[in-house]
C-alpha cells in the first residue's frame, strides 16, 4: 500500500489486516507509556486546507505514539491566497522530503490529484463530498468491539443505518463501501433533498421512514446536518427535520437492547441526535474517537514501515 | 498577391475541379506562376467558422492573445471566428470592441468578429450598450455574457427587445445559476454522487432555453443557444423551431465525443461548463447535429493557464482548447458514422455559423465569385494529438494522447495561405 485515498482500492485483505493492526495499537494507547518505535526518523505532515481539529489531532497523536515526527500545515489563509495553486503547493512540502502528507480538502478528488503529483504516500483525511476513509475504518473497528464485547460477532450480516444529510457527507460514501467489504446490510435514511444523485445504484436500502427502519437495526450511525444548508431549501426547519430525520428520545426507544448509537461528530445536539441518544449507555461515540487513534496509527504503520523492509 | 490552383479537388457535394484562388477570391483563371497543389483525395470546404471562441485578450495574454488564437484558428481549419466577451475588461463598450476588432485586423490569420456583453461587466444587472457597439468599427452583431446566465428574465427580454432593429442575435448560456449553483461542476447522476462533486443536472440547461424561447417567440428576436450539452434541451430547441421561434443552437466537439466517464481520476483537464455528459445526451446531441435542430458546430475555445488548472476539481477553471481538434472531432463522431456528409459538415461549421454571425464575407459557397476562404482537408489522415505542438499558448487540451482525424492540410483567408501542413 502506497496511498491511503478511497475504500474503494483496499481490498477485504488489507481491510481485515488494517483493522486486526489497529486492535493491537487500541492496547498501546491503554498503556502509561504510549509510545512504539515503528516510525522513529518517518516525517508525516498534516496539510490541512479545510479545519477540523479533531481528525488533525488524531492523525497527530497516531503519529507521534509510532515514534515519527509530525507537523501541522493549516494551507487556510497562506500560501493559497497568494494565488498558489494546489498543486504547488503539494510539491513544495514534497520536496522537503517528508514521507507522508495526510491531507484534508473541501474539493473532492483533490487527495486523488495530489497522489498523481508527489513522491509521499497520500492519505486522504477527507476530500470534499468524496470519502473520509479512517473515518470509516475508525467505525467499523468501534463497532467491532462493541459487538464483540456483547458476543455477537462481527459486522457480517449486521444491519446499519445511516441517517442525516447523505447528499454532502464523504462518511457516508466511505462507509458505505467498507460496510459492504465486511458483509454488513446499509439502510441509508435522509430526505430526498439529501439524498446523493445515483445512491439506488449503490446497492444499499433507502428510505425515508425513520421510524420502521429502527426497530431491526443493529447500529444507528448518525450524521451531522450542517446548519449552513438550511439556506439551501434542502428541508423547510430544524422542527421538521428532527420529526422525521432526528435521533429523538422517543425513537430511542424503538431501536433494539443490543443496538449501539455512532456519530462522526461534532455533533449538533438536539438537531440530528438528542443529548439523550448521544449520552446513552449504548452510545460508542467516545469509543469512535479514541478508535480514530489506534486506526490512524495503524495506516501509518501499514504505509510507512513496510518500506524500510 | 499570390494565387493558387488546387487542382482535380473535390467539392463538398462530391464534385471535382480545379479551384483557383486570386486576388482574395475564387476566380476564372489565375496569372501565370500561380502555385499549383495537387490535392487528388483531398476535399475543400468553405472556410471554417466558430461563432464561440475565447481568446482571452486583453486580460490574459499569458493564457491566448488574438494573434496566438487565429493561428490555433488557421491551424484547424477556421478563417473567421468569434471573440466572446468575458476578457478583463468586458468587451461591453464600444471602445473595447473596437480594440478587440483591431487586434484581429492585426493578426490577419484569421477574421475575428467580436462579441459584445449583453450585460455591463457580465454582472446581469443592466444592459451593455448593445447599439453603440454594433454602429461601432467592430459591428457587433452578437451579444452574450458567455460564462454567466443572464438569469433576469426581463432583462434578457429588453436585450432581446433591443439588438432586434439591426438583426442583432443574443447568445445565451443556458444555466439556470440556482438549478446549477456555485460548486456545480459535474453532469448530475450516478457519477456525481459516487464521486462527490456538485451535479449540474440537465433540466437547468432546458429550463432556461425553454424561458428564452418563449421570450425570442414574445419579442420577435434573435435567439442562440451555446453550447447545448443536454438531450432535454434538444427537445427544447426542436420543439421551439417547429414552433417557429428563431432559435438557433451549437454543439460543441467536447460534448460530441468526451463523456462523464473522463472525469473519474479527477483530471481538470475535462472539466468545462456545461459539463461532458452520459451516452444518452451524447447520442441525442449528435442526433441533432445531424438533423439540423442543432445549427452549428462551435468550439468554446477555453485557453487556460496550467496554474488555473492545477487545483483540486471543484476550484479549477473550466474550459477546454477546441480550435485546432475540431475538425477532427466531428469527423469522428459525424462523419464516420454516417451522420454527416461533407456538404453537412460545410453546412454545420462554415455556412450556418456565418448566418448567424451575419458575417458576409464567409460562409459562401465554393463558386467563382466568392471570397478565396477555403479549408482544405485529407479526410484520411490521422495522427495522436500532441498537446505540445498546439498553436494556441495554453496547454488545456482534452483530446492529447488520443489518435484522431489530422485532416486540415492547408487553410486559405481571401486567397493567401494561413496554414499549411
Ligand atoms: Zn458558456
Amino acid at each position: 500500500m502506497k496511498h491511503l485515498l478511497s475504500i474503494a482500492d483496499l481490498s477485504r485483505d488489507e481491510v481485515d489486516s488494517l483493522l486486526a493492526t489497529a486492535e493491537e495499537m487500541h492496547d498501546v494507547q491503554s498503556r502509561p507509556i504510549k509510545k512504539l518505535p515503528a516510525l522513529r526518523g518517518r516525517t508525516v505532515v498534516n496539510l490541512f486546507f479545510e479545519d477540523s481539529t479533531r481528525t488533525r489531532s488524531s492523525f497527530e497523536l497516531a503519529a507521534k505514539w509510532l515514534s515519527a515526527d509530525a507537523i501541522n500545515v493549516s494551507a487556510k489563509g497562506s500560501s493559497v491566497s497568494k494565488g498558489e495553486s494546489m498543486r504547488d503547493t503539494l510539491l513544495t512540502l514534497d520536496a522537503m522530503g517528508v514521507d507522508a502528507i495526510i491531507m484534508r480538502h473541501a474539493g473532492s478528488g483533490s487527495v486523488a490529484q495530489a497522489a498523481g503529483w508527489v513522491k509521499a504516500s497520500m492519505i486522504n483525511a477527507g476530500d470534499g463530498m468524496h470519502e473520509h476513509p479512517t473515518q470509516a475504518l475508525l467505525d467499523a473497528h468501534a463497532i467491532s468491539r462493541h459487538l464483540r464485547a456483547l458476543g455477537r460477532g462481527s459486522l457480517e450480516g449486521k444491519r446499519v443505518a445511516i441517517t442525516g444529510d447523505l447528499l454532502h457527507s464523504r462518511v457516508v460514501r466511505s462507509n458505505v463501501l467498507l460496510l459492504d467489504k465486511l458483509g454488513a446490510y446499509v439502510v441509508l435514511v435522509a430526505p430526498p433533498t439529501l439524498l446523493p444523485p445515483g445512491v439506488e445504484t449503490w446497492g444499499v436500502e433507502v428510505s425515508q421512514d425513520f421510524d420502521a427502519v429502527l426497530p431491526d437495526v443493529d447500529v444507528a450511525m448518525m450524521l451531522r446536518v450542517q446548519r449552513e444548508r438550511m439556506s439551501g431549501g434542502f428541508f423547510p426547519s430544524e422542527r421538521e427535520y428532527i420529526d422525521g430525520y432526528g435521533l429523538t428520545p422517543r425513537r430511542l426507544a424503538l431501536l433494539p437492547d443490543h443496538a449501539c448509537i455512532a456519530h462522526p461528530g461534532p455533533m449538533n445536539r438536539g438537531l440530528e441526535i438528542s443529548s439523550a441518544a448521544a449520552d446513552a449507555a449504548r452510545s460508542i461515540i467516545l469509543d469512535q474517537v479514541s478508535a480514530g487513534v489506534a486506526v490512524r496509527m495503524s495506516v501509518l504503520y501499514h504505509l510507512l514501515a513496510g518500506e524500510e523492509s | 498577391m499570390t494565387a493558387t490552383v488546387l487542382r482535380a479537388v473535390t467539392l463538398p457535394d462530391g464534385s471535382r475541379t480545379d479551384l483557383k484562388l486570386s486576388d482574395g477570391l475564387i476566380v476564372d483563371d489565375v496569372p501565370a506562376g500561380a502555385e499549383v497543389i495537387d490535392c487528388d483525395g483531398l476535399i475543400a470546404l468553405p472556410g471554417l467558422v466558430d461563432v464561440h471562441v475565447h481568446l482571452r485578450e486583453p486580460g490574459r495574454e499569458d493564457t491566448e492573445t488574438v494573434a496566438t488564437g487565429v493561428q490555433a484558428a488557421a491551424r484547424g481549419g477556421f478563417t473567421a471566428v468569434c471573440a466572446m466577451a468575458n476578457t478583463q475588461p468586458v468587451t461591453d463598450t464600444a471602445e473595447k470592441a473596437e480594440h478587440i476588432h483591431d487586434l484581429g485586423l492585426d493578426a490577419r490569420d484569421a477574421d475575428v468578429a467580436v462579441i459584445g456583453a449583453i450585460s455591463k461587466g457580465l454582472r446581469g444587472e443592466e444592459l451593455a450598450e448593445l447599439g453603440l457597439m454594433h454602429r461601432s468599427r467592430a459591428g457587433v452583431t452578437m451579444f452574450s455574457d458567455d460564462g454567466h446566465c443572464l438569469m433576469n428574465a426581463q432583462l434578457m427580454r429588453r436585450a432581446l427587445e433591443w439588438v432586434k432593429p439591426f438583426g442583432g442575435v443574443v447568445a445565451q448560456h443556458s444555466q439556470d445559476s440556482n438549478l446549477a449553483g456555485p460548486g456545480a461542476c459535474c453532469h448530475e447522476g450516478e457519477l456525481s454522487g459516487r464521486l462527490g462533486l456538485g451535479g449540474w443536472p440537465p433540466v437547468a440547461e432546458a429550463a432556461i432555453i425553454a424561458r428564452d424561447a418563449m421570450l425570442a417567440e414574445a419579442t420577435g428576436s434573435r435567439l442562440h443557444v451555446c453550447h447545448i450539452s443536454t438531450a432535454e434541451g434538444v427537445d427544447v430547441v426542436r420543439w421551439a423551431k417547429a414552433r417557429g421561434i428563431q432559435i438557433t443552437a451549437e454543439a460543441t466537439p467536447h460534448h460530441l465525443l468526451l463523456g462523464t466517464e473522463e472525469l473519474v481520476g479527477y483530471d481538470t483537464v475535462y472539466k468545462v461548463n456545461p459539463p461532458l455528459r452520459t451516452s444518452e445526451h451524447i447520442e441525442a446531441v449528435r442526433a441533432a447535429l445531424a438533423d439540423g435542430t442543432i445549427d452549428v458546430v462551435a468550439t468554446d475555445h477555453a485557453p487556460h493557464a496550467t496554474q488555473d488548472k492545477d487545483h483540486a476539481f471543484v476550484d479549477a477553471r473550466p474550459g477546454m482548447l477546441g480550435l485546432e481538434q475540431a475538425l477532427s472531432v466531428v469527423i469522428e463522431t459525424m462523419v464516420k458514422t454516417g451522420r454527416l456528409d461533407w456538404s453537412g459538415v460545410a453546412d454545420r461549421m462554415s455556412h450556418a455559423p456565418a448566418r448567424i454571425a451575419r458575417l458576409s464575407g464567409h460562409g459562401q459557397p465554393l463558386a467563382v465569385g466568392s471570397p478565396g476562404n477555403v479549408t482544405l482537408v485529407d479526410p484520411e489522415r490521422t495522427a495522436v494529438v500532441d498537446r505540445e505542438a498546439s498553436r494556441s499558448l495554453s496547454r488545456n487540451n482534452p483530446y492529447h494522447g488520443r489518435d484522431l482525424p489530422d485532416p486540415v492540410e492547408a487553410t486559405f483567408l481571401r486567397g493567401r495561405q494561413t496554414f499549411r501542413r
